[in-house]
């Protein structure tokens, strides 16, 4: 099964400052390990919600909405799509995961639907 | 208290770190059913300890120290300690002073080797094709014996009686724990490939019945194929076969419709296919390209990449396929190659020239009772009109299928050209 795998945004991702050379040494390491067991299908990290933009829907209507975001807390930082054989495998590999920014982080762990979920 | 979410985390920490376990105390005890026994005792001593005082902070590190020390026992019980002692004795020391982090990462390359060594031993060819894929799962995939014996639709006693027949087998021949040689290399990597690729083939054939109860070994094998790939990057045709699975894998969706009947792939909808997973294979593709000269597995990777990237049926270079299949069928003769090669001839160059083609076939011994034969034949006789002939086919096509609901399929086909000899 795939679980999309996604780090919260803080004030730091949303402000565009890259990461630490040592940051970025610590999570290409851990993406290696993800590589060598075969989990990792997909990665990338996201720019700051200023440098995107928002649809919103209403009825027929569509209006854009230019970043940045307020609600810094809900935005997406970077993501990455695992192939794992269970929600526990995939909490296990992020507890390996080093902490995405200093102090406090989350990352959202979500199963992808699959063909048979449709069935 | 054990609480099932700790039960939970502890079969996830197992999953991931038991072939690593496994593969280590192999080497350390060059027998690997003995490897596995002090593995899973490792495991009953985490089962003990971790409900109470709580899962550690690098629970791989933890297992694979128990697990050392185990090993460590047992050498000492078997008296060949005097022989290893300075040497492991020395690493486990040595690595307990070391904060946890820093010994894996020293490690890392040395347990990526036992691991490729590992694959090699569970794919040996002194042991039976069945006998290396339960084997492969089982150390490789983490996967329990009753996991097994589920996916292959047998029964548990016959799967673990398989393993450790087969276990027993590898220790009496006295297999070496190690990664064959350059003159032995590519018939052994051979083996390990086709255990993989007959893991993923099971996976993808056996669309009914109680699937869901099934682990995915489909995935399990592009798993396998990708921690491969990573062990062993040089070696053109692993790229090549990780390159097959993730194009025919992308293809998943589509392969059957609502009612679990199967379709074509010139029937399927191209719009549906895994566009993430076709990505993957043709970056396989170059990779395997880089390597090396194409073997049989990146050619039928590029076979399958023709059609990866055709967004229409009516886009498909056919005679770039003809072409892949006639080279394929130089470096592996099989009619079965041969009948796919008159399939492309016949889209690429009309449906005479491949009809002529399964005709020179038809003579061989070996596709008697192969339904793909007779199937390809009433299709081609089909397109050319002769549609009493194409029932005939189809209907012997349908008496050897062994797929109930491909059966089907080509009773139906069987009936339109019935309707169609009819109403001409």
């Amino acid at each position: 099964m795939r679980f999309m795998v996604m780090v919260r945004a803080n004030r730091d991702s949303e402000s565009g400052a890259m990461p630490s050379a040592q940051r970025l040494a610590e999570m290409g390491k851990f993406n290696e390990e993800l590589v060598k067991a075969g989990v990792m299908l997909a990665a990338a990290g996201l720019r700051a919600s200023s440098m995107g933009a928002r649809v919103r829907f209403s009825g027929s209507k569509r209006t854009v909405i230019d970043g940045p975001f307020a609600e810094t807390k809900e935005l997406i930082a970077g993501f990455w799509l695992w192939q794992v054989r269970s929600l526990d495998e995939a909490i296990e590999w992020v507890k390996r995961c080093p902490n995405p920014f200093d102090g406090e982080s989350e990352i959202e762990i979500r199963q992808v639907f699959e063909t048979e979920d449709f069935g | 208290m054990m609480s099932a979410d700790i039960q939970r985390n502890i079969d996830a920490v197992w999953r991931i770190e038991s072939p690593r376990l496994i593969a280590v105390l192999t080497r350390m005890l060059r027998d690997v059913g003995v490897a596995e026994e002090l593995t899973q005792d490792v495991l009953v001593t985490a089962l003990e300890h971790w409900p109470r005082s709580g899962v550690p902070d690098n629970p791989g590190a933890w297992l694979m120290t128990a697990a050392k020390r185990r090993a460590i026992d047992y050498l000492r019980r078997q008296k060949l300690l005097e022989r290893k002692h300075a040497q492991l004795g020395y690493e486990l020391e040595s690595g307990q002073e070391q904060p946890a982090a820093d010994i894996e990462a020293g490690m890392d390359d040395e347990i990526g080797d036992d691991l490729l060594r590992l694959m090699f031993v569970a794919c040996h060819p002194v042991l039976s094709t069945d006998a290396r894929v339960a084997l492969t799962l089982r150390l490789l995939g983490g996967l329990t014996t009753g996991e097994i014996a589920r996916a292959y639709l047998q029964p548990e006693p016959t799967i673990a009686q398989r393993i450790v027949r087969a276990k027993r087998t590898l220790a009496d021949k006295k297999v070496a724990f190690e990664v064959p040689r350059a003159a032995e290399l590519s018939e052994r990597l051979g083996s390990v490939l086709e255990v993989i690729y007959l893991v993923f083939n099971e996976g993808y054939t056996a669309t009914t019945g109680d699937d869901w109860m099934r682990p995915d070994l489909c995935g399990e094998a592009l798993r396998l194929g990708r921690v491969l790939a990573g062990l062993m990057p040089r070696e053109a045709e692993v790229h090549g076969l990780v390159a097959l699975m993730e194009i025919q894998a992308s293809r998943e969706r589509t392969r059957v419709d609502a009612e679990g009947r199967p379709v074509l792939l010139l029937e399927q909808n191209r719009a549906q296919w895994d566009r993430l997973l076709i990505r993957r294979g043709l970056d396989a593709l170059e990779r395997a390209a880089k390597a090396g000269p194409a073997g049989p597995y990146t050619l039928q990777a590029m076979i399958a990449a023709c059609h990866a990237q055709a967004l229409t049926v009516q886009a498909t270079d056919w005679v770039r396929i003809a072409q892949l299949y006639e080279t394929l069928a130089q470096m592996t003769p099989s009619p079965v190659v041969e009948l796919n090669r008159a399939v492309a001839i016949s889209r690429a160059f009309g449906a005479q020239s491949g009809l002529d083609l399964v005709d020179a076939l038809a003579a061989e011994p070996a596709l008697d009772n192969y339904h793909l034969l007779p199937s390809v034949r009433g299709d081609l006789l089909s397109k050319l009109g002769r549609v009493d002939e194409a029932r005939e086919e189809f209907q012997r096509a349908a008496a050897l299928a062994g797929n109930a609901r491909e059966r089907q399929l080509l009773l139906q086909r069987a009936a339109d050209c019935g309707r169609k000899a009819a109403s001409s």
